[in-house]
């Protein structure tokens, strides 16, 4: 009997040694696999147990969390909800993060392996894991004035240090509140969600970075700098400027919105071209310039690329393989050129910057949770897209325009600004896209704000929606950063 | 040739009781249990519970209850089994009183009343367990005289087995038809039947073991026993099927085969009946598969946990998380989420030490009870008398197997069924069956350990011993 009841004992050994071989693969093996699982609310109970830290403007935050009495023990509050949103996006139990919150949760949430002594000094004081904080390098003041200059109109605003490409102002109109998506009440989240996606106007979409519509005459700009560095044009250079343009290989004809030739025997200067922005002149100029150069000084300034800010940007694009006609209807920013507000702010600061692109970004610091820096953003160089010179000159013609020419709306006393009005043309029957892109103060390499405004199917007739609607929401919004 | 020998000198041995030694191990098991119980007061309330030390007290005095009763009832038995079962039983409590915590906060938030607490009924339960313990050493003298009962044993097992089945007072809860409910208590008899069975499994084997081992035909060359010898290993073959056909609880099914056919195979050393045990049982449940959608509900949830997770698989589902969640080390008691699972108090408490204590805690709680099944089981090889020996095995075995079940189901190594965790899980019938069973195994160890003929050596022997 003795040795069987040993072999039964080594039975259930081999059975203990089952469970536990089991148990193994299940917490050690597994685990990581299962925590990842959508079924499994204890990540989302997790991390919304710990204090998630703030998102900063300076030293104000426009996003904190608050103890609540509920089973997820912290909610997230925005403090200027909408004004803010498509930097900080929401950060939702029903409908994950986006925006600031999504893409720099390791930091906010305190996962992030730089918090580990954190972690550890935490876990020794009997504290709480909390999360640490993010700054942001936007500017309270130029936010505002782009959010009140939009008033609910469908558009977008993007201000960029020329000098860093830190972006100062990033607005979306009419914007979402993520207070709404960030409760803990999910029927109430998900009401909210629902009734935002079917707004026409789709609050959710984050405009400055993701819009992409035609730039009109704002990327007669980036035609001016290619012409520049051809080296064959000066402000001074005769260009064509008819009242209209047979284009090659059609039997099209590309009118000047006045109806009119741009000067005097359908000529005039390089410079007066832009001032009046002239369609012809400039078709001409894209023809002139050639499809490849267009399409290498549109890169140079960032189009056919993305940028994360680290928000994902679209892409702005320059069409590959353009003929004849369409070099010159993508010369003054028709066809198949689209680019968001982010892409014109970058080619205005680009320009004022040396002709030096800085790639954009949006945050400024990450802080652990005691407010020491973890990082500070270092501003990288995307491209020297022009030589210094050519682009002091094309800064000044840009201050042209807003001197004497279509931009009059965008002028602030006592400042040189720059600036280039747009007004592109979309669907038969629908109004203009009015656009804007204004350089302050218009000094190389010493401007500090380039902004780009636009207005998606902003009305208004033609030419002068851009200066009448887009200007002066750039104009408040350099007066902001300037401080006046 | 013979010679007249003297026999060596024997020095005058007392055999150690190693009661010191369980009352150190106790204390041990106390302190860890004490210091689980108030880990889960101060990393959910920030401070002891106003109830926190007469609970801690009235735990105490029931495990020194209980240690005295062993010193002055069962003196020699074994030092270990009383201080493993106190640590997990006290585990068990500080788990159950920290899931009322999680209930009285969630009341709180949504602005109810907190439900009682449930560990006062689990301690109450465990003063019941521990008095029905001391009962059993004081009222079974000598656990011989139990085998006369061996056929009231088998009686009353197989009515409190098949009461749930009476309308009436049986109940189902959670598709399983286990329970008896009386007035407002509601009771699991097969905890006790458990017993009872185990009882008459080795009064019969006892005395029916020789014509079982010895008296075999051969059919196509392998041995088998006679088919008249073979009678009752289909009676508790048809009855461990009606179970998890009627009752609809495959643990219990597998616990009393897997224990009757490991008591065949104990009393005739005759492996083929574990072959033929193993064969029916396979048979039966296969049978019982295609036949019953309740059982194929069970190994479809065993195979796909995550197939229904709204629905059929949301238990499993979340005791899986759970385990995943605790990973290596545990989030540390009062720092999980264990209530997520649902009945993590009875059924799925073993999930909710995985996530709290870990792999590592659950590890050393697993092999708590492999200490007490290698201890029933060590008593079983040294006990003198056949029925000792497969009284002992079987409560041992039963033990380890319930366990294994168990664990391996909420874990999904099987599928999963209705068993409690003993000594863990939420519950009166388990509580006080195991702790009757471990009253048992204590009788048989003090038996086993005691000296055979107390303080006579052979030199004061009134004969000598004759060398051949």
């Amino acid at each position: 009997m003795i040795r069987s009841v040993r072999r039964l004992a080594v039975v259930l050994g081999v059975l203990l040694v089952a469970v536990l071989a089991n148990l193994t693969y299940l917490q050690y093996f597994a685990a990581a696999d299962m925590r990842a699982q959508g079924g499994n609310s204890r990540v989302l109970l997790e991390e919304y147990s710990r204090q998630r830290g703030p998102i900063l403007l300076g030293s104000v935050a426009i996003a904190s969390s608050i103890p609540t009495q509920d089973q997820l023990k912290y909610l997230r509050q925005y403090s200027d909800g909408p004004l803010y949103a498509p930097a900080t996006g929401f950060y939702s139990v029903v409908y994950g993060a986006s925006g600031i919150e999504r893409t720099e949760n390791s930091v906010l949430s305190g996962s992030d392996d730089r918090f580990f002594v954190d972690r550890v000094q935490q876990l020794f004081a009997g504290r709480g894991v909390q999360g640490g904080a993010v700054r942001l390098t936007l500017d309270p003041k130029a936010q505002k004035a782009a959010y009140d200059g939009l008033a609910g109109r469908t558009g977008a605003v993007v201000a960029i240090d020329p000098r860093t490409g830190a972006i100062l102002a990033m607005v979306t109109s009419p914007s979402f509140d993520p207070n709404k998506l960030s409760s803990h009440d999910p029927a109430k989240i998900r009401a909210a969600y629902n009734a935002y996606t079917a707004d026409p106007d789709q609050p959710l979409t984050n405009r400055p970075l993701t819009m992409t519509l035609p730039p009109g005459s704002t990327f007669k700009l980036v035609t001016a700098a290619a012409a520049l560095e051809t080296g064959r044009y000066t402000p001074t250079t005769v260009v064509p400027g008819p009242a209209s343009l047979k284009l090659p290989n059609t039997t099209k004809e590309l009118k000047n919105w006045s109806g009119s030739a741009c000067g005097p025997g359908g000529k005039t200067t390089f410079e007066n071209a832009l001032a009046v922005s002239c369609n012809t002149a400039f078709a001409s100029i894209g023809l002139d310039v050639g499809a490849d150069a267009m399409r290498a000084q549109a890169e140079k300034f960032g189009f056919n690329d993305s940028f994360e800010v680290p928000l994902r940007a679209a892409t702005s694009r320059y069409p590959l393989d353009a003929d004849l006609p369409q070099t010159a209807m993508s010369a003054i920013g028709q066809f198949d050129v689209t680019a968001s507000a982010l892409q014109m702010a970058m080619v205005g600061a680009g320009i004022a910057n040396n002709g030096q692109v800085m790639s954009p970004y949006l945050v400024s610091q990450t802080l652990s949770p005691e407010l020491q820096v973890l990082q500070n953003a270092e501003p990288v160089a995307f491209s020297q897209a022009m030589s210094p010179a050519n682009a002091a000159t094309l800064l000044g013609m840009m201050v042209t325009v807003v001197d004497a020419g279509t931009g009059s709306n965008a002028r602030i006393p006592g400042e040189t600004v720059g600036g280039k009005t747009g007004t592109a043309q979309t669907a038969p029957g629908k109004p203009p896209h009015a656009w804007f892109v204004g350089v302050a103060p218009a000094t190389p390499g010493a401007a500090q704000v380039a902004v780009a405004v636009v207005l998606q199917n902003g009305g208004g007739a033609a030419e002068i929606s851009g200066n009448k609607l887009a200007a002066p929401i750039a104009k408040a919004v350099m007066e902001a950063v300037l401080g006046r | 040739m013979s010679a007249v020998v003297t026999a060596p000198a024997v020095p005058r041995y007392r055999q150690p009781t190693r009661r010191g030694a369980e009352a150190g191990l106790l204390l041990l098991a106390f302190a860890v249990g004490a210091a689980a119980y108030v880990q889960v007061d101060l990393a959910i309330l920030g401070k002891l519970a106003s109830d926190t030390v007469p609970v801690l007290l009235a735990i105490a005095a029931l495990l020194l209850l209980a240690h005295v009763a062993v010193r002055l009832l069962a003196t020699y038995a074994d030092p270990i089994i009383v201080p493993a079962v106190a640590a997990l039983n006290i585990l068990g409590l500080a788990m159950i009183h920290r899931l009322d915590l999680a209930e009285a906060q969630r009341a709180a938030r949504n602005g109810g009343v907190a439900p009682s607490p449930d560990v006062y009924t689990q301690l109450t339960w465990t003063a019941l367990g521990i008095v029905l313990f001391v009962t059993v050493l004081v009222v079974v003298k000598d656990h011989r005289g139990l085998q006369r009962y061996t056929y009231t044993a088998m009686f009353a097992g197989l009515v409190l087995l098949l009461l749930p089945l009476a309308p009436g007072i049986g109940a189902e809860i959670n598709g399983a038809r286990l329970w008896l409910r009386l007035g407002g208590l509601s009771f699991q008899p097969g905890e006790i039947a458990k017993i009872l069975l185990t009882i008459f499994f080795a009064g019969y084997l006892t005395v029916t073991r020789d014509s079982l081992a010895l008296v075999r035909t051969k059919i196509m060359g392998i041995e088998f026993p006679r088919g008249r010898d073979m009678g009752p290993l289909f009676v508790a073959w048809f009855i461990s099927l009606g179970v998890l056909v009627f009752e609809r609880d495959l643990g219990t099914s597998l616990l009393f085969f897997g224990l009757f056919v490991s008591l065949l195979y104990i009393a005739t050393q005759r492996r083929s009946w574990l072959v033929l045990g193993a064969v029916l049982f396979t048979t039966g449940a296969v049978l019982a598969y295609l036949a019953f959608g309740h059982v194929r509900l069970r190994v479809d949830v065993w195979l796909h946990p995550f197939g229904d997770e709204a629905n059929s698989s949301y238990q499993i589902a979340q005791s899986l998380y759970g385990f995943a969640s605790g990973g290596m080390f545990g989030s540390g008691l009062g720092q999980g989420y264990p209530q997520l699972v649902p009945y993590a108090k009875s059924d799925f408490i073993v999930a909710a030490f995985g996530e709290e204590l870990g792999l590592i805690g659950l590890m050393a709680m697993l092999v708590l009870y492999g200490i007490i099944v290698e201890r029933g089981l060590r008593t079983a090889i040294a006990c003198r008398d056949v029925f000792g020996t497969l009284l002992a095995a079987g409560l041992s075995i039963s033990l380890g197997l319930q366990v294994f079940v168990v664990v391996g189901g909420v874990s999904r190594l099987i599928p999963l069924t209705g068993l409690t965790t003993p000594f863990l899980a939420q519950g009166g019938s388990s509580l006080v069956a195991n702790w009757i069973a471990i009253g048992l195994l204590m009788r048989v160890s003090d038996a086993a350990r005691r000296p055979d003929t107390e303080s006579v050596s052979l030199e004061d022997a009134p004969t000598q011993v004759v060398a051949l």
